[in-house]
């Protein structure tokens, strides 16, 4: 490898990318695009999700149970109907998503004592919504069977007995639960998944296309140097992209950062080495513009988005789909990127994936100059 | 005019299924995105790794950890000797949950005090942890339910029945046992055709345009609507196939509900495929090159799929953001598809999304006819 056809390669790399305005605005305005749409379209956090109540005691003490789903912010009781059709209307159309049904006899029955039983009708269409609103709603009624049992204990003229059982949960590296301290720094890894194979698979693709790859491999340049020489600036394009976003995600969208930048830096150079590589790969198989941006996409976007356990955790997919996300490099940096930002992780808690990591980088690289060298001869 | 129309809708298919690519496109995706969808996408909560601390070994504390261990949410994976492992087992990402029992539980329980619980939750995946921790109490709250029951069964004169309480009966509707297929299927289908429907129309018009074959077209008698017609016609048609395709594989692989009626699903799928040939004509008239084309579909459709409602309820967005999912296509598809699919109600329920699927795609295909027509000239 000789230095100076090296930096002139890297030279004229630079220029095409300067002169070529659109792809230098994508560069710039996907990643933000990217951030903007998951940091505010993904959330999990349930809030104010919409309630209709049904009272059909209608007492003070039905209304005095209900009052307790109103202060919660996980809950905004909307209407209170007077009748089963509306209620079923109203989920119907979705203008509820839970409805509380009080029974005819509930004062009486919780005076008299024994339990008495309300309805939670919830629309489960959204499973996973569903499942935390009704643990929300055990939860009130918990806190609300707490207060009745110490009521009529007193009443009986036993002793009061606190409550024989406190849970102090500690929640760690994400103490609020707040959904965009997971979702944003994922969302970094999947920026730099789409832009490394995007954007290299586009330029060297269009050397083919216009036939400058031709008269590239006439000139004394070797393989590797032609090689390096493109992918350097991209490279550095892609490490200003990850810097912006992970600017983004701790200014913007104030996710801790708790661990070192040097670790920080060292697993995205890794994770854009595999992108690039991968990205120079399909482009030199694919030989056109098209096919190989949409290969790329298609090889990089979708298992990073939903093989890398970015949104929906691995370890509850099924056991064919788990083994398959071993090949997904996404799947590595993702787990890195979450320790680093959340964690603190040092660095020896993250060798394995790191090590994945260069494997991958390794092998890709590999695998690109073989199938640029055969794709010559 | 029919006769060249129809010449031209005969053009546009054999050039759709000649092409290799195209035509690869047209049923890969979406079988791929289905599979894929149907299995990895699960926001469901089995099996939490579970590591548990216990100071006290006694024969309550047993009792509360063996209500673990049985219970489907929990896989107790270790039992730790101090508290530094917890620490440890958490940082490498081994347990997502550690239950700490200080000694003096059993006594505490006992003497009639507070016992605590301590438990100690990963939350950097905040969804998990939120899952996690109301399912640790519920398992709590029945243990201590049933321990004050003992305990007033031994110490005083009344049945521990006749305490009040209020019961919260589950009565979750649409998807009576919490399937994610069942919520993400529907979905799919609706990104299915949006992705479809707005590529192939925006390619289409766009690679006449690059290869020079747009005004060969233009020199002939077409007039322009019927170039419009005879392009957006058949990628019309193959949506409709599209949807079908989809929604055989969801009910008939999946099995996913269908509970509506088809008839209401082909109105609300002829709608929203018009909206989409529309921004697919819009990105055409904005696009030189079939590269800048795909482009402006990737920025089209990553907002359009994040701000739907597709993965995340839209009740959890900020409030700015929601407000303007009202202008996105695919919000009310998709709620006309979980309508149909899961919730079986009709155009009674439905009209409100089908009269703003229709509103949106007279705007949309005003905009770009005007735009197209200009774009010709």
């Amino acid at each position: 490898m000789r230095c100076h056809r090296l930096l002139a390669i890297m030279r004229k790399e630079t220029l095409q990318i300067r002169r070529d305005l659109p792809s230098l605005l994508i560069t710039v305005a996907m990643p933000l695009l990217l951030m903007l749409a998951f940091g505010y379209g993904v959330r999990f956090d349930v809030q104010h999700i919409p309630v209709y109540v049904y009272d059909r005691e209608g007492s003070q003490q039905s209304q005095d149970f209900l009052k307790h789903f109103q202060a919660s912010e996980y809950f905004s009781v909307i209407k209170a109907v007077d009748s089963y059709p509306a209620l079923i209307d109203a989920l119907d159309a979705g203008a509820c998503r839970l409805a509380i049904v009080i029974p005819t006899d509930f004062s009486e029955r919780l005076n008299t004592g024994g339990s008495v039983g309300i309805q939670a009708l919830v629309d489960a269409t959204d499973n996973n919504t569903a499942n935390i609103s009704l643990s929300y709603s055990e939860s009130i009624v918990q806190a609300y069977n707490q207060r009745l049992r110490l009521d009529w204990v007193q009443r009986h003229g036993q002793d009061v007995m606190p409550p024989p059982l406190r849970i102090d949960t500690r929640t760690w590296f994400n103490e609020n639960l707040e959904s965009t301290a997971n979702i944003v720094p994922g969302v970094v890894a999947i920026i730099m998944a789409v832009i490394g194979s995007f954007l290299t698979s586009l330029t060297i693709a269009r050397e083919w296309e216009r036939g400058t790859m031709e008269q590239l491999v006439s000139t004394p340049v070797t393989p590797i140097e032609l090689m390096v020489g493109k992918l350097v600036p991209y490279f550095a394009i892609g490490l200003i992209d990850t810097m912006l976003c992970a600017g983004l995600a701790i200014w913007w969208f104030e996710v801790p950062f708790r661990g070192q930048w040097g670790v920080f830096v060292l697993s995205c150079t890794l994770f854009l080495l595999v992108v690039l590589a991968l990205g120079y790969a399909v482009s030199v198989v694919a030989k056109s513009q098209l096919a190989a941006s949409q290969a790329a996409l298609i090889a990089t976007f979708l298992p990073a988005f939903l093989l890398s356990g970015f949104l929906y955790p691995i370890d509850q997919m099924p056991s064919v789909i788990r083994i398959i996300t071993h090949v997904i490099p996404a799947r590595y940096f993702m787990s890195v990127i979450r320790d680093v930002f959340l964690k603190g992780s040092p660095l020896v808690y993250l060798l394995d994936d790191l090590l994945a990591l260069a494997v991958f980088a390794t092998l890709l690289t590999l695998l690109a100059t073989r199938a640029f060298h055969k794709t010559l001869a | 005019m029919l006769g060249r129309l129809r010449g031209m809708l005969i053009k546009e298919f054999i050039q759709v299924f000649r092409d290799k690519r195209t035509r690869t496109l047209l049923f890969a995706p979406p079988i791929i995105q289905m599979l894929i969808f149907g299995y990895a996408a699960t926001l469901e909560v089995h099996h939490i790794p579970t590591a548990v601390l216990d100071y006290d070994h006694s024969q309550v504390s047993r009792d509360l950890v063996s209500r673990f261990t049985a219970s489907p949410y929990f896989d107790v994976r270790a039992y730790l000797n101090d508290r530094q492992q917890i620490r440890d087992w958490i940082d490498r990402g081994e347990i997502t949950v550690a239950l700490q029992i200080n000694a003096g539980f059993a006594q505490d329980l006992g003497k009639g005090q507070t016992a605590r619980l301590q438990v100690i939750v990963d939350s950097s995946n905040s969804n998990t942890a939120l899952i996690a921790v109301g399912y640790i109490n519920q398992i709590a709250a029945r243990f201590a339910q049933e321990f004050q029951h003992a305990h007033l069964l031994r110490t005083s004169l009344f049945a521990p029945s006749q305490i009040p309480s209020i019961v919260l009966e589950r009565r979750p509707l649409y998807n009576v046992n919490f399937d994610s297929q069942w919520f993400f299927v529907p979905g799919v289908i609706g990104n299915l055709v949006l992705v479809m429907v707005v590529s192939l129309t925006a390619f289409a018009v766009v690679r006449e345009r690059e290869i020079g074959t747009l005004e060969q077209i233009m020199v002939t008698p077409i007039g322009r609507m019927e170039f419009i017609l005879g392009k957006t016609v058949p990628f019309f048609l193959i949506g409709l196939l599209d949807t079908t395709l989809v929604s055989l594989v969801g009910t008939l692989w999946f099995d996913v509900p269908f509970r509506g009626s088809i008839g209401v699903l082909a109105i609300g799928a002829v709608l929203f495929i018009l909206c989409m040939l529309g921004i697919g004509l819009f990105i055409s008239t904005i696009s030189r090159t079939q590269q800048q084309a795909m482009v402006s579909g990737f920025f089209f459709n990553m907002p359009a799929i994040m701000f739907s409602g597709f993965g995340t309820p839209i009740s959890s967005m900020p409030d700015w953001m929601q407000t303007l999912t009202y202008l996105n296509p695919l919000r009310y598809f998709l709620e006309v598809l979980r309508g149909i699919y899961l919730k079986g109600v009709g155009l009674d329920v439905l009209w409100p999304q089908m009269v703003a699927m229709s509103l949106l795609s007279v705007v949309m295909l005003a905009i770009s006819v005007t735009r197209f027509q200009k774009s010709l000239d």
